[in-house]
């Protein structure tokens, strides 16, 4: 029995090779930002019901240059994630038709932009009414 | 045929990346950037503030919500990414290992809820 050894093109870096195949990458790697903050908010909740005590200790574990930077490129992140989340969705949700007309994209992108601007500032809102 | 069970899988995903696209971007900025370095005022994430909030249903549904449906979302990205990767083998167990860690986190998030 002979043992055959065809050629396979090696798939290697294959994301490299242009700005879109590197822009999907950079997509899809923001999710791995977006899972450690959660772990960490999930930290907090385990320090929230052990007490105060822990509660302060991870408000100091916070305040760590590691953890400051993390944030910043976690924010950095979750902005890439949205912006490319609100161009998309438009291709993912179905056909919107109002009057006789369907809604083009960037009506819908848009209206995304507008909710989430109202959704941050309350956020914030109900951050500060102390 | 068998059934699939990716909408399942799709639709959280579907929801957590709603979660991270609406509200992430402004509560990392508060927890992660704004409260740590002095921004906004400390008080904002008080214990005693934090608990109570934690201790209404919405607090609850709020907190549970950003947790578990992110997780969910990162779980399918990063599953999915492993045959971008060129990672084409132990597909089964990678899928238990994603799935299988958002949905002990999502348990975990329940019951600490419940226990505050």
């Amino acid at each position: 029995m002979t043992t055959r050894k065809p050629y396979i093109r090696s798939m290697q870096g294959w994301w490299l090779k242009n700005t879109f195949y590197k822009k999907y990458m950079i997509r899809e790697a923001t999710s791995i930002f977006a899972a450690i903050y959660a772990l960490i908010l999930l930290e907090g909740l385990m320090a929230l019901a052990s007490g105060a005590a822990a509660w302060n200790d991870w408000l100091v574990s916070m305040r760590s240059p590691v953890a400051v930077i993390f944030h910043l490129l976690a924010l950095a992140a979750a902005i890439y994630h949205t912006i490319t989340w609100f161009a998309v969705s438009p291709k993912v949700a179905p056909n919107i038709i109002i009057g006789k007309q369907k809604v083009p994209a960037v009506a819908i992108t848009a209206l995304q932009y507008a909710i989430a601007a109202i959704l941050y500032l309350t956020l914030l809102w109900v951050a500060l009414s102390i | 045929m068998k059934r699939s069970n990716e909408p399942i899988f799709w639709s959280l995903f579907g929801a957590g990346g709603v979660v991270v696209a609406f509200i992430l971007p402004m509560l990392i900025f508060i927890t992660g950037i704004a409260v740590p370095l002095g921004i906004l005022p400390h008080e904002v994430m008080e214990f005693e503030r934090i608990r109570d909030f934690a201790d209404a249903w919405q607090g609850k549904l709020f907190i549970f919500a950003v947790i578990s449906l992110t997780l969910w979302h990162s779980a399918h990205r990063i599953f999915l990414s492993l045959h971008d990767l060129g990672i084409h083998w132990g597909r089964g167990f990678f899928r238990w290992l994603c799935y299988g860690f958002a949905g002990f986190c999502t348990l975990l998030t329940v019951y600490l809820l419940m226990h505050i």
